[in-house]
């Protein structure tokens, strides 16, 4: 029922996951982040089992963190997509990690990238993806809307339309989603598209 | 949840194969075979049903909630204890006092929630000892989870929530032996869980008084206590605040059925008269 689909557009890459934490048939929150800023110019948007998801994006994040205060510099998309492809592979046959990811990043002179990643390391670069059952929804949109350079205006409104058609075919559709963006001035949250908002709670 | 997707899948219908005529007078050959699969669960319907009711019940058979509010956090739960279709006791403590200012509440094994909120307690005393700082809840949640992570797939059936006020105000975390972990505002764990969210989502506010919270979390056990047949026993309500947790009552569950619901003296529908003279 999780769904993550990206897409890159003209100096920039976005990613969207849905937000809902499920137990069974239990929603235990509508507002968990799916998406990891990894650092200044990358996103990881995973789904898989919740342990697995939290613990292998946090391992990514920490490694590449570590590489840079040793190295003075970031990896690059490419490299990190291959790092995380390695770990998965090498865990695959002993202890597998069941997390499905789509990594984003802008890197200087190349541009945005998007990277497609699944559970048992499979590695493609791709303009397009999606994962879950909402996949089987917007691959057809994307495929047939998707055009290279797109603007974001172009791009967040395909993005929505994606929403809009999970909301109405899918049998449990999670409610909200998060749309983070990766670009130039770097990789930040861009919108949250919520149906169903829990009360604030204001600190006493 | 498995979602059954073979509709998507290429249809790819079953030839029936040549009829042969005078073997054939069994009833099931009358029709031919199938030129389509027929759904899962035709062939033997009972064991069909029972998987299904239990993939849909979740294995910790208890109810334990915990929200946030504006002033701090309610922690409440009920007190059963049951092997299949056995109550194995009625009063089981399922909030574990890890230090004088966290809780944690158990669901699953006994064992293993006593065991590892037990550890963990001892851990944040260490943690305190070495850095001379009380642990915040998201560092202890944190330990938990990763304690229970490397044990992911070896059997430990914990759904815990660590609740408590550290520096950064209430926190309310919610840890399971499949290595999730969850922030959050409100949460409820356990088979009785469902019942208790109808109750908790629909009369909470964050501007609740304590009193008014600690009825909300009573009743919300005890709703889930009188439909699911895994809870149980006494509600126990506790409330964490800013100087630590105070346990704010313990009721029995069917005590608190009549006093919410108390008997009415139904009147006689219809009563008997004398049949008229003839």
């Amino acid at each position: 029922m999780e769904c993550v689909f990206g897409l890159v557009g003209k100096g920039f890459a976005l990613v969207a996951a849905d937000t809902s934490a499920v137990n069974s048939i239990l929603v235990h929150k509508s507002n968990e982040d799916k998406v990891m800023v990894l650092d200044s110019h990358k996103l990881l948007g995973a789904s898989g089992e919740p342990g697995d998801r939290v613990q292998f994006t946090e391992y990514i994040q920490k490694n590449l963190h570590l590489y840079q205060f040793r190295n003075g510099m970031p990896l690059t998309t490419a490299a990190t997509a291959n790092f995380t492809r390695g770990e998965l592979a090498t865990a695959l046959r002993k202890n597998p990690y069941s997390v499905n990811l789509l990594l984003a990043g802008y890197d200087e002179g190349v541009g945005p990238s998007i990277y497609y990643i699944d559970y048992i390391a499979t590695l493609h670069k791709i303009e397009k993806g999606a994962f879950g059952y909402g996949s089987y929804f917007c691959l057809s949109m994307m495929d047939r809307y998707y055009h290279p350079d797109m603007s974001i205006e172009e791009a967040i409104d395909l993005l929505d339309k994606i929403i809009i058609e999970i909301r109405t075919r899918l049998v449990v559709a999670p409610p909200n989603f998060v749309i983070k963006i990766v670009d130039q001035d770097g990789a930040r949250e861009y919108a949250w598209r919520e149906s169903i908002k829990s009360p604030d709670v204001t600190m006493a | 949840m498995n979602l059954d997707t073979s509709g998507l899948e290429s249809f790819s219908a079953a030839v029936p194969s040549a009829m042969i005529g005078g073997d054939q007078l069994g009833s099931d050959q009358l029709f031919g075979p199938a030129s389509f699969e027929l759904p899962a669960g035709c062939a033997d319907f009972d064991k069909f049903q029972m998987e299904a009711k239990k993939t849909l019940k979740p294995a910790k058979g208890t109810t334990t909630l915990a929200f946030i509010f504006n002033e701090g956090v309610i922690v409440a739960a009920d007190s059963r204890a049951s092997m299949g279709g056995y109550i194995s006791s009625q009063s089981v403590k399922k909030i574990i006092e890890i230090n004088p200012y966290m809780l944690g509440t158990m669901a699953g094994g006994a064992a293993d929630c006593q065991f590892w909120h037990r550890n963990l307690g001892i851990k944040c005393r260490l943690h305190e000892l070495a850095n001379k700082r009380r642990i915040s809840v998201t560092g202890a949640s944190k330990l938990l989870a990763n304690i229970l992570y490397s044990y992911r797939g070896m059997g430990l059936s914990i759904g815990t929530m660590i609740a408590g006020w550290d520096e950064k105000g209430p926190g309310l975390y919610y840890v399971d032996s499949e290595g999730g972990r969850l922030k959050g505002n409100r949460f409820s764990v356990g088979s009785g869980s469902p019942y208790a969210y109808g109750i908790l989502d629909n009369g909470y506010r964050p501007d609740m008084t304590v009193e008014e919270a600690h009825e909300l979390a009573r009743r919300a056990i005890y709703h889930a206590t009188f439909r699911d047949g895994a809870s149980g026993g006494v509600v126990s309500v506790y409330h964490v605040g800013a100087n630590g947790w105070k346990k704010l009552s313990g009721d029995d569950v069917s005590e608190l059925h009549y006093k919410y619901y108390p008997v009415q003296a139904t009147p006689v529908e219809q009563e008997m008269v004398d049949a008229p003279p003839a």
